[in-house]
């Protein structure tokens, strides 16, 4: 329980630090930190693949797309301190969360839920495998087709059209 | 009242849902919208391994093959949505989001 409230609340932190940055390089960065906190609880949980999956595809892969995605699309250096948003639609964009945060909590904490104490579910790699070439190889294939389809279509999207682009 | 574990897992994402959501909504820097979407899909996430370990007769691979799609489909979503963020800048010379206000090329 200890264990659960520190990660949860480095993780909160560093999001919430990282949404609330005027600089986009250290908000990517908090934001990778917050990545890895969240890799912390699927350890905490006992889900290591899916910590290690985490990271791989988070702390290393969406970050440094992030971080490539920032320095592309800046003019000078003074431009990565980004203005600040108006006043009105921070404060509606928090009272919108408050009140989301403050249902989510209430549904919560009115639910009676079962918390049998009962042992974690262990789940081997090996077993994990299986499962997926076993019972889900049609999900794994459409899941490839969708990741190729979806680099193919993010590089077309963002290569430059030569002939407008030409000066 | 005392929390217990499950609830504690809820709440967690919960507060992280509601960080993604006053980000996407209050920024107006596409890239930080784009990251708050991606903390918003992280929570649910956070979710599924929740209630795979704290649920009921939980199947022990049924919640980790629901996040391994959801982090493959995510890590689609982001580069479609970087790339994008490279094409608007291209074309407005900005990437903030009350600039990119019109559909025509």
């Amino acid at each position: 329980m200890i264990t659960l409230t520190f990660i949860a609340l480095v993780t909160l932190a560093a999001a919430a630090v990282a949404m609330s940055q005027r600089n986009l390089i250290h908000s990517a960065l908090l934001l990778v930190a917050s990545w890895a906190g969240i890799a912390g609880f699927y350890l905490w949980a006992g889900a290591e693949f899916v910590a290690f999956a985490q990271i791989l595809v988070y702390v290393g892969a969406v970050s440094m797309v992030v971080l490539f995605a920032v320095l592309l699309t800046r003019r000078s250096h003074a431009e990565l301190a980004i203005a600040p948003a108006s006043v009105k639609r921070i404060l509606a964009a928090i009272v919108a969360g408050g009140a989301v945060l403050g249902a989510l909590f209430g549904a919560v904490l009115s639910t009676p839920l079962a918390s049998a104490a009962a042992p974690p579910p262990a789940i081997s790699v090996k077993a994990l495998g299986a499962q997926l070439l076993g019972r889900h190889t049609a999900s794994v294939l459409l899941i490839a087709v969708l990741l190729t389809v979806a680099l193919l279509g993010a590089v077309v999207i963002a290569s430059t059209n030569s002939k407008e682009d030409a000066p | 009242m005392s929390l217990s574990p499950l609830q504690l897992c809820l709440l967690f994402s919960s507060a992280l849902f509601c960080v993604g959501l006053i980000g996407a909504l209050a920024r107006s820097n596409t890239i930080l919208v784009l990251l708050g979407v991606e903390l918003m899909l992280n929570a649910a996430n956070i979710n599924f391994i929740a209630f795979w370990r704290y649920g009921p007769a939980p199947s022990p691979a049924t919640g980790v093959l629901f996040v391994i799609f959801a982090i493959a489909v995510a890590a689609a979503e982001a580069a479609v949505g970087l790339a994008l963020v490279i094409a608007v800048y291209r074309h407005r010379r900005s990437i903030q989001l009350q600039d990119a206000n019109s559909l025509k090329g």
